[in-house]
């Protein structure tokens, strides 16, 4: 196995960052790596358990329909059916915002968007729940359906949730400063409206459930793709009315998440119903178009946008309203609304910012988390009216960016507070490595260069619920038979965490990162975390697991002072080895050292076990109003990108050639790791620009629910990329490191635009950027 | 629909199997053989997780009924690394070493889509190797470290150290 980690690649350059670190900084490939190229891993729907049941989802065909009856007799006659459940079997609605809880594992009364489930089976095989679906009769009264919030919004006489008037789900307004004075009085103003697109997660592996419940204990313990174990607990105990201490939640490896496993699935709840109902195990696999019906990605926005400036290029201030189209159920949206508040204030400095939002109901699949939420939207609208601003004060689009740029140590007016920041340095090693000052507005028409920047929160500030515990702990268990044990309930949904937690283990505790393993999450076994989301893992984890290292070393270090005779406080200890700083063995001979296994033996023997825990709360801040607590983070992370692009004239297909990435993520704990965080980043963020759309009929109807119809990037889309990562450390993280998974999809779709203004001289508003769209205007300049 | 026995030959290893005509290789593969390396991502032929090679080609298992690949020699992702030794066949490790694995939900279709290529054309340019790789989807890495990772195979191959 010792071979897999003498990796000699381009990743040896990263040594520069490595700093005193030995574990921090290795592009370390992921430890489970070998498991998942030999096929030997296991996610949900690989597991079989004994005397197990399948179940599916009946799922309704229109978008907006009240439910009549449901007739399943049918279908309980068929050999091999064991269970039928409807919404009756769950009343209880739930949301991951438990003030905000308004859906239900199957629908209760009526069905609000294509695709909702209405009712569920248990058999004995696939085929038999299959043919039984088949059977049950639903009786619809079909209800016109809206799926333009534009709509929606004037349609008080149409509710989709009764209680909800002219089918606003939330709206918010934040006032900071004086926007409408700072606008009035400033040199130049752009006001503008923008569109972003309604599309899906698209990953690979699709939901899937197993409930194992257990009549004779009451106990249910569920297998689940779910990257939020802890909130989806918590559902489960309430829509099943059970203690949380009655619920095991395991998570087997996930083919990928990016948010749309941020949420509970019907997979989840219909499995665990059935399971209870009949005694035996269930699972649920979502087929790929129950993955596009319960969507949960990001929302489309209608932005109307006005930015002002003054006579030197100086963001004055913006005033940004906002009409998201919140698909049929509440989900995230109340965070993601505040989110997309939030994103205006950073990475520029604003003084002055007025935010309208509103969130919206219509008959479509519900909107939620989805990588960078909140972010991508407005971030889109924003980095494309800096060029324009630039280009009326007859700047460079860099230089207008590096005037406004905030740095280390910058309180934005919502409060938002950045102790660390090289955004300025991403915005200059972009430039320079893509030459683009020298290509803006010199290249051929059709050719066209475009930059960006962005940044994302390391972590939330706050729970989705009241609370005031460590948002995560960790525990490591020292022993003579396995080594070093980490247990937290972080979730790996393919971003690699538990690599990169084992190298933060490995680093304070002296030993290897190969000899650390991470036990995964179970919320009966691993300690508590609150989930993946908002990029939150690697600082939160980072500094959980260091109190808890720490608190192994105080332990360890005095034994081994006495061994080493030496004082405690001269030891050190790395690479398997516990030494003294000072005493060497003869003259010129080694540093004193000890084996740190030896140790722990000795520690073991006099002491009994070793097992301590960490945990990490977040800083709160003072002084937050206005719903402002929602972008509040420990750190955050920045990101520029230069986009060059080539479009064809005949078809108007925008063909990105290269992308060039600086970021700054702090301290690389695994630059590896980071480089595919940036690479998936580009990859989804160019999908929304330039091809993917899910399309909804205006009777709800969804047109696209497949791979095949909903158009991904495949290889032969990719431009070449040229991924950097700024020398940072940021000294309020645990290892210097934050967050890289989602500050860098920030700048991909404007960057892309942006080139494409460079190309034809032609400013696009809306995502995506179809050929048919290029070439009218292409055609229409012509016509001028 | 009446089943029938058929044999499977799997990774040199003969299956007897008892399938109706209309089960999938895929399923077959995964449920009834245990070899759950085979993904299944979409089911309808988009996603290329349930790629699996037959006599060498890259195919669609997800695609293919089961008792149509009777009498052909199928190989999956567990079928490829050193069935004796267990090292992993060179081009699992040029995944892992150039970071093309994140989730790993694609990677078995992904390697193996390789491999057709590869053992069939054995230094084909980046045309030939994204025309391969086409069906193939990846919502994490962005591709451009998988296209590394096949390239360096090919390098590595080229020069004989593989």
């Amino acid at each position: 196995m010792g071979k897999m980690y003498e990796v000699s690649n381009k990743y040896n350059n990263y040594k520069e960052y490595e700093r005193e670190f030995t574990e921090v900084g290795r592009s370390i490939p992921r430890l489970d790596g070998p498991a998942k190229v030999t096929g030997k891993v296991q996610y949900t729907d690989d597991l079989v358990l004994p005397r197990m049941a399948y179940g599916k989802i009946l799922r309704s065909p229109h978008a907006h329909a009240n439910i009549k009856s449901i007739d399943y007799n049918e279908a309980l006659k068929l050999d091999g059916v064991l269970a039928v459940i409807t919404g009756e079997d769950c009343p209880i609605p739930y949301g991951i915002v438990p003030h905000n809880a308004n859906e239900h594992a199957l629908a209760v009364g009526k069905v609000r968007n294509w695709g909702e489930g209405v009712a569920a089976v248990a058999a004995l095989d696939e085929a038999t729940a299959e043919k039984a679906l088949e059977l049950i009769k639903v009786e619809y009264e079909v209800l016109e359906a809206i799926v333009d919030p534009r709509e929606s919004v004037k349609r008080d006489d149409l509710r989709i949730h009764e209680n909800h008037p002219n089918n606003i789900a939330y709206e918010g307004t934040q006032v900071y400063g004086d926007p409408e004075k700072a606008l009035a009085e400033s040199d130049y103003i752009i006001e503008k409206e923008f569109y972003s697109s309604y599309v899906n997660h698209g990953f690979i592996e699709t939901q899937s459930a197993i409930s194992d419940f257990d009549p004779n204990t009451g106990k249910l313990h569920m297998y689940a793709t779910c990257q939020v174990p802890h909130y989806t607990h918590q559902q489960l105990a309430k829509v099943l009315e059970m203690p949380m201490n009655k619920i095991r939640i395991t998570v087997p490896l996930i083919g990928g998440g990016f948010g749309g496993k941020g949420v509970a699935s019907q997979a989840d709840f219909c499995s665990a119903l059935l399971s209870r109902k009949i005694g035996k195990p269930v699972k649920i696999t979502y087929e790929r178009s129950e993955v596009f019906a319960t969507n949960n990605g990001r929302h489309p926005c209608y932005m109307k946008f006005k930015m002002g400036f003054d006579k030197d290029g100086k963001i004055t201030a913006v005033d940004f309203n906002n009409l998201m189209d919140g698909g049929a159920y509440s989900g995230w949206g109340i965070v993601v609304l505040f989110y997309t508040a939030s994103m205006v204030h950073i990475p520029y400095m604003v003084p002055n910012v007025k935010f309208d939002g509103k969130r919206v109901f219509t008959n479509k699949p519900t909107c939620g988390a989805h990588r960078g939420l909140g972010g991508v939207q407005p971030r889109f609208a924003m980095e494309q009216m800096l060029d324009e601003a630039a280009e009326h004060f007859g700047m460079s689009p860099y230089a207008i960016r590096k005037l406004n740029a905030v740095e280390s140590g910058y309180t934005a007016k919502s409060m938002m507070y950045v102790p660390h920041s090289e955004y300025k340095k991403c915005l200059d090693e972009a430039v320079e490595k893509s030459g683009f000052l020298e290509k803006q507005g010199k290249l051929p028409y059709g050719k066209g260069i475009g930059i960006s920047g962005g940044y994302y929160i390391s972590g939330t500030s706050y729970t989705l619920y009241l609370s005031y515990k460590p948002h995560t702990v960790a525990t490591i268990k020292i022993d003579e038979e396995n080594g070093v044990t980490l247990f937290c309930g972080a979730t790996d949904i393919g971003q690699g965490v538990d690599t990169v937690m084992a190298q933060m283990a490995a680093e304070t505790l002296g030993v290897k990162t190969e000899d650390v393993k991470v036990i995964p999450r179970d919320t009966e076994i691993s300690t508590f975390d609150l989930g993946t989301f908002a990029s939150r893992l690697t600082f939160a984890t980072g500094w959980a697991i260091r109190q808890a290292a720490e608190k192994i070393n105080a332990e360890l270090f005095p034994v081994a002072a006495s061994i080493l005779k030496c004082r405690g406080d001269e030891i050190a200890v790395k690479d398997g080895y516990f030494y003294s700083i000072y005493e060497r063995e003869g003259k010129k001979g080694r540093n004193r050292e000890v084996l740190w296994t030896d140790v722990v033996t000795m520690y073991i023997e006099s002491n009994g076990p070793l097992t301590c825990s960490g945990q990490f709360t977040p800083p709160r801040r003072k002084g937050i109003q206005q719903g402002g607590n929602i972008g509040h983070s420990p750190t955050f992370g920045f990101s520029a990108q230069v986009a060059e692009v080539d479009i064809d004239l005949e078809t108007g297909k925008v063909n990105v050639v290269k992308i060039t990435e600086a970021g700054d993520c702090g301290q690389p704990i695994n630059p590896m790791s980071v480089e595919g965080q940036v690479h998936g980043s580009i990859q989804m963020g160019l999908g929304q620009a330039l091809y993917e759309e899910m399309q909804i009929a205006p009777d709800g109807r969804f047109l696209n629910p497949s791979l095949h119809d909903y158009k991904m990037p495949t290889i032969r889309d990719m431009p070449k990329i040229d991924a950097n990562i700024v020398e940072a450390y940021d000294p309020s993280a645990p290892y210097g490191g934050k967050e890289s998974g989602e500050g860098p999809i920030q700048p991909t779709a404007p960057a892309i635009f942006n080139a494409v203004y460079d190309a034809i001289g032609v400013r696009f508003t809306e995502m995506p950027l179809t050929p048919e769209k290029v070439l009218n205007a292409i055609k229409a300049q012509k016509a001028k | 629909m009446k089943k029938q026995i058929i044999k499977l030959d799997i990774n040199n290893q003969i299956y007897e199997v008892m399938v109706s005509p209309t089960d999938l290789l895929v399923d077959v593969i995964r449920k009834q053989i245990g070899l759950t390396g085979t993904k299944k991502g979409c089911g309808q032929g988009d996603c290329g997780a349930c790629t699996v090679l037959i006599d060498g080609k890259a195919q669609l298992s997800c695609l293919m009924l089961a008792i149509a690949s009777e009498g052909k020699k199928i190989t999956t992702i567990e079928g490829i690394a050193n069935q004796e030794t267990g090292e992993l066949h060179p081009l699992q490790q040029s995944f892992l070493d150039h970071g093309a694995v994140q989730c790993g939900f694609c990677s078995p279709g992904m390697i193996l889509s390789s491999k057709a290529l590869i053992d069939e054309n054995p230094q084909p340019t980046e045309e030939e190797i994204k025309h391969a790789l086409e069906g193939n989807l990846c919502r994490c890495t962005g591709y451009v470290l998988i296209l590394e990772a096949v390239e360096s195979y090919v390098e590595a191959l080229s020069k004989g150290e593989v």
